[in-house]
């Protein structure tokens, strides 16, 4: 039996995530004295097995096949449907990634078996040696501990939850490689272009201040001062949901549950209430500091700092003040 | 266009947080004060339906799985402008997990005859997994393209701009083929005060499990616990005379603490 984990790579990296997932693959392993397996599935990346072992695998599985240069759902379910039919592991950690979203619930089906998305934290049972794994539901009011009756037993894991081995370029595993063997009737769903929408400025995910607005906002005009902000702290501009679906800032910059999540040093949230999906994304925020007119808002109970008032008034004399200081 | 919309009837997730429960003894949730609604993010699926209607024709069969379905809450998607509505109602459905929702939701899509799409929201509220779409397309046999923002359907074919974390791809597929519909879609519309009126006219198609085939939950994933993280408040309110002083303590005080 082993313990597999689904490597996702760009370029000639493997991801955080699939560190990660190696990290918190061997944890389990160790607990249940088993090898861990890397799966690796791509185009020309023979040269990511030895990071895959650096960063805590024993085996790694290769699929390398020009077919697969890129993620296209119907040829990665089946060529993961090929490997994991052969290596049978008791479990499989996949990244929350867009792939991984897409991916696993597929796969788990196609396997007969079942898939716990977007965890944070991975345990095995010490009586019933089964995973248990936990994962926010209810747009994260609540956490909820499930196990898989079937078998592997599927995770997908959140970014940033758990926790890469330090590298260890010594470290020695073998190397598998398995053909892809793709069934080109099997592909029916084709993804045609990839289209980046990225935002001018630094990237909300990498800023270590983000000035997010939410519904209260009102307007896309609105926005402007955030960036206003934003562009002072040489941090990023964020939103709840609202703003994005009413046009007033891009989707890419959605923090959120169904967004980015993100972990700056400075969060300052300009009347957003703080729902519970929204705190998904920004919780993790070294500071959050608040803006809002109503005392009750949910935010206030997430933020260090909180001013009760009206954002028009409140922000232009904060912002004005920022500048005075910094300069 | 036959186009099949899933739904679920959840508790309200834009209540406010603070009135989320949950019984530790029964890992059940409830929001106080607050009626169940339509999951959010399968009225995201309607709206997309609808908005391919819109463009070329077509019916709309909505379905909804659960036990206890409220009759005003499950209408709203007639409400909304879709044609029908199934409910798949039984026992045996309460607290389904995905592998019973979607065996049932792939059995009564089978026993409603012919169709070439079917939306899902791209999770529900509830539960947040993301699955359902995807566990319906495998049990069918038919392609699955997740987190729509745009869909175009016809003649067989279908083109989906689907919303990554950096943007977007464009799949396409033929048809049927079931695509999972993500918020970037954009509003649903509100229901108009004719389409209240349709719907409340309007009665449901329900089906047993029994009626579809689903003779036990076969259920492959167990929930051991339901929990609400403890979260401790402490906020520090900045004072002032009025907001623009507050503004401007606020700065200072972060600067104080050296957070900015």
């Amino acid at each position: 039996m082993t313990i597999a984990v689904f490597t996702e790579h760009r370029g000639d990296k493997l991801l955080p995530i699939a560190l990660e997932g190696l990290g918190a693959g061997r944890k389990l392993a160790d607990a249940l004295g088993q090898p861990v397996a890397a799966v690796l599935v791509g185009s020309s990346i023979a040269g990511l097995a030895q990071a895959a072992i650096a960063g805590g695998a024993d085996l790694v599985y290769v699929v390398d096949d020009p077919l697969l240069m890129e993620y296209q759902p119907d040829a990665y379910v089946s060529v993961l449907e090929k490997v994991v039919r052969q290596i049978n592991p008791q479990i499989l950690i996949i990244g929350q990634t867009d792939t991984g979203r897409d991916l696993a619930p597929r796969l788990a089906f196609r396997l007969g078996t079942a898939v716990t998305t977007d965890c944070v934290d991975l345990a095995i049972d010490p009586v019933a040696k089964r995973l248990l794994a936990t994962r926010p539901v209810y747009g994260g009011n609540a956490l909820a501990v499930f196990s898989n009756e079937t078998d592997p037993q599927m995770v997908t894991i959140r970014t940033k939850t758990m926790t890469a081995l330090p590298t260890d370029a010594a470290r020695r595993g073998e190397i598998i490689n398995i053909a892809a063997g793709l069934d080109a009737a099997a592909i029916k769903a084709r993804v045609i272009s990839r289209v980046a929408e990225e935002v001018a400025g630094i990237k909300i995910e990498d800023a270590a201040a983000v000035v997010a607005g939410g519904r209260g906002i009102g307007s896309a005009e609105g926005f402007k001062q955030l960036e206003e902000l934003a562009r002072l702290l040489k941090g990023a501009v964020g939103a709840s949901r609202p703003p994005c679906d009413s046009g007033w800032a891009p989707d890419t910059v959605q923090v959120g549950l169904t967004g980015k999540i993100i972990a700056p040093e400075l969060y300052i949230a300009v009347a957003i209430s703080g729902s519970s999906q929204h705190m998904s994304g920004c919780s993790g925020s070294r500071t959050i500091v608040a803006m809002n007119k109503d005392a009750e808002a949910n935010i206030f109970r997430y933020a260090r700092y909180g001013a009760i008032g009206d954002w028009k008034k409140v922000l232009p004399a904060f912002t004005a003040k920022v500048r005075a200081l910094i300069s | 266009m036959n186009i099949i919309v899933c739904v679920k009837q959840v508790i309200d997730p834009e209540a406010p947080p603070g009135n989320f429960r949950v019984d530790p003894a029964t890992n059940k949730a409830e929001m106080k004060g607050a009626p169940p609604v339509i999951d959010p993010y399968g009225e995201y699926a309607v709206e997309a339906a609808l908005k391919i209607k819109d463009a070329g024709g077509g019916k709309i069969t909505v379905m909804s799985l659960g036990a206890g379905l409220l009759r005003e809450v499950v209408k709203k998607p007639l409400a909304m402008g879709a044609d029908e509505l199934v409910l798949l109602e039984d026992a045996a459905f309460a607290d389904a997990d995905t592998f019973t929702t979607a065996a049932a939701l792939a059995a009564a899509i089978k026993k409603a005859g012919d169709f070439d799409l079917v939306l899902c929201g791209r999770e529900a509220s509830d539960t947040n997994a993301g699955q359902t779409g995807a566990s319906i397309a495998e049990l069918l046999g038919i392609p699955c393209v997740t987190l729509a923002r745009k869909i175009d359907a016809a003649a067989g074919k279908l083109r989906v701009e689907r919303v990554t974390s950096t943007g977007y791809e464009v799949i396409e597929a033929p048809l049927p083929a079931v695509v999972t519909v993500s918020n970037e879609v954009g509003e649903p519309r509100y229901p108009t005060i004719k389409g209240i009126m349709a719907a409340k006219k309007k009665e449901p198609v329900t089906w047993k499990a029994a009626d579809i085939g689903i003779a036990s939950s076969g259920r492959r994933v167990t929930l051991n616990r339901l929990y609400q993280p403890v979260h401790e408040a402490r906020c520090e309110f900045i004072k002032g005379e009025n907001p623009e002083e507050m503004g401007a303590n606020l700065a200072l005080k972060l600067r104080e603490a050296k957070v900015l």
